[in-house]
């Protein structure tokens, strides 16, 4: 009895904390997501569901983060191995340092560092001008979107599976190696099935955080609509509260969606062997 | 199983990249089917030549390693068909018990058919028929090192490297599983390397025992040639205690500068007859009495006894050394 109360006591505040700012603001938000929108004939959620402009901008968010987290840990993975197996080479406290001073930018910033990089005045355009003649313009399409995505992707990613790799017992290779697997035969067999949990983890916070991705985008003024931007559009420009309401849901429900379709992939593939 | 090799080590050295020497040059000849034991305390350098022999460390400039009339110095460890066994066991924790136990027919191409038909053998073999479907982790840690020893063996491996196989189990079940251990090896009748730090592991495992200390070799023998005739005290006192008095009472009694001998050589009897000693510890240990005595000018050194011996700590005895021996 005297347990279950003290339990009570350390449960109430989180209970209070979890009813106030989190489920009370949700379920307001999705409530005004049902309502009409001025002018027109059926709830947000309909015309969200049903009209190509709204699609288009979520198919837009899923396809460029799913994108940008695949390539983060393509990239990710071989300088995690590296890094990791590698505790002393010259100038890795530097290189570390360098890759991960970005962490700590807000998304205008990286915005910024895009344009400088591959803008209409940037590093790239003035390199390609010298060596074709022909100027190579990235910053406001779809490949200066993830080349932004891929700079504040990479740091948090590189930190996770570098404490991954450092986690895999040497010893678990060793025998696979004198069983007679080849490097490769290692690295599918015994390594990448260790590193599971992490690639999956690192890819959900990946996916995440590039589906809310507002700041580059904003900076980088692209053409392409994604979710957070529409939202911030109907929010401010057409001051229509319940569209944005119901694609905020939307942008909830299908960042869920795929990480949950994610999880259940990883669980089966680290029971699968 | 297949033919057994001889393993042979032509000045084999090995010097880390920060130049420390972790093995002096060494020669070492292994025989066909026998099982050697690399004896010695951490750090003395067995490991090291254990990974050798596998591959997984080369040995420096100029040495040699063949197995039977294989030159095997260049080839990578994947190639050399080496069973090991690794301390701690290494199981893959993403396989099951089948799965770690036919990784390397896998590797090999085996049919699944007859992996499975090996996997049963092997498991039969190490008395683990019936968990081929169980995780690592729900393996005790006897059952673990059976996995292990199923995974080595598995492949057929020419020769069988075994890397402190008990060092991770409790005293009771180790000694078990030595004499399981031993009467495997007898029926494998492979070639195989075992490191230890345990003599009494070494002694009842190795046909013959090689005792290292700091990078040397120090004696190389079987089991009751090590123990008898030790090459150097240090051999002597890692294989069993050695005891050593000198001086004084020692001199004047038996005319020498000084005695080593083991505990089980020393006879205690009323004072009177040999070197007056007390007692200053008893410990009753089922078997015998293990006592720790003290010579007047406060030497220490310990004897064994019979379980009814009678002396308790402060009694004053005389020591009877049997075999005495000049140091």
């Amino acid at each position: 009895m005297g347990r279950r109360r003290a339990w009570l006591v350390i449960a109430a505040p989180a209970v209070v904390l979890f009813l106030a700012f989190w489920l009370l603001p949700m379920a307001k938000l999705a409530g005004i997501g049902a309502a009409t929108p001025q002018g027109m004939d059926a709830s947000a959620y309909w015309l969200v569901v049903t009209q190509p402009r709204y699609w288009q901008s979520l198919i837009n968010t899923v396809a460029l983060s799913l994108g940008a987290t695949l390539a983060t840990l393509v990239i990710a993975l071989p300088v995690s191995r590296f890094l990791a197996r590698h505790p002393d080479f010259p100038g890795r406290r530097v290189l570390m340092s360098l890759l991960l001073f970005p962490l700590a930018f807000p998304g205008v910033v990286v915005g910024f560092l895009v344009i400088l990089a591959t803008g209409r005045q940037g590093v790239l355009n003035t390199l390609s001008k010298a060596l074709s003649g022909d100027p190579m313009v990235l910053a406001y399409g779809m490949a200066g979107l993830f080349i932004g995505y891929l700079y504040f992707l990479l740091p948090r990613t590189i930190g996770v599976l570098m404490t991954a790799v450092e986690g895999i017992d040497k010893h678990w290779l060793e025998a696979a190696q004198t069983l007679g697997a080849s490097p490769w035969r290692r690295f599918v067999d015994i390594e990448l099935p260790a590193l599971t949990g992490a690639l999956t983890a690192a890819g959900a916070m990946c996916f995440a955080t590039a589906m809310g991705a507002f700041g580059t985008v904003f900076t980088l003024g692209t053409r392409i609509d994604v979710l957070p931007i529409t939202i911030y559009d109907e929010f401010t420009n057409y001051a229509n509260l319940p569209v944005a309401a119901a694609l905020s849901v939307v942008l909830g429900l299908a960042t869920w969606a795929v990480l949950y379709v994610a999880n259940s992939l990883a669980a089966r593939t680290a029971r699968g062997n | 199983m297949t033919h057994p090799l001889t393993i042979r080590l032509d000045n084999c050295a090995k010097t880390w990249p920060d130049g420390t020497r972790a093995l002096a040059p060494l020669n070492l000849s292994i025989d066909a089917g026998e099982t050697l034991a690399l004896l010695g305390p951490s750090g003395c350098g067995k490991t090291t030549l254990l990974r050798m022999i596998c591959g997984l460390e080369s040995a420096d400039e100029g040495g040699r390693i063949r197995f039977g009339d294989d030159d095997v110095t260049q080839v990578a460890p994947e190639a050399r068909g080496v069973g090991v066994v690794f301390q701690g066991y290494a199981l893959f924790p993403n396989m099951n018990v089948a799965g770690n136990v036919g990784y390397g027919l896998k590797i090999r191409g085996v049919d699944a058919a007859s992996r499975r038909r090996r996997v049963a053998e092997m498991l039969e073999l190490v008395e683990l028929g019936a968990l081929a479907e169980r995780r690592i982790d729900q393996l005790s840690g006897g059952q673990r090192q059976r996995v292990a020893l199923a995974r080595a063996i598995a492949i057929e491996p020419r020769v069988l490297l075994l890397d402190e196989p008990l060092t991770a189990l409790d005293a009771r079940l180790r000694q078990q599983l030595r004499v399981d251990l031993a009467k495997l090896l007898k029926t494998l009748g492979i070639t195989c390397v075992i490191v230890t730090h345990d003599q009494e592991e070494a002694m009842m495992l190795g046909d013959r025992v090689a005792v290292m200390s700091a990078g040397r070799l120090e004696q190389l023998g079987a089991p009751e040639t090590l123990y008898r005739d030790p090459a150097s005290p240090f051999v002597a006192d890692f294989l069993g205690t050695l005891c050593r008095l000198e001086g004084g009472e020692v001199a004047t009694r038996h005319g020498v500068a000084a005695l080593t001998f083991r505990p089980h050589e020393v006879e205690l009897a009323p004072p009177g007859r040999g070197l007056p000693a007390r007692v200053q510890a008893r410990f009753f240990l089922g078997s015998h009495i293990r006592f720790e005595l003290t010579l007047a000018d406060g030497q220490r050194f310990t004897a064994l006894a019979a379980p009814d011996a009678i002396w308790q700590p402060g009694d004053t005895v005389s020591a009877l050394i049997e075999q005495a021996r000049v140091a």
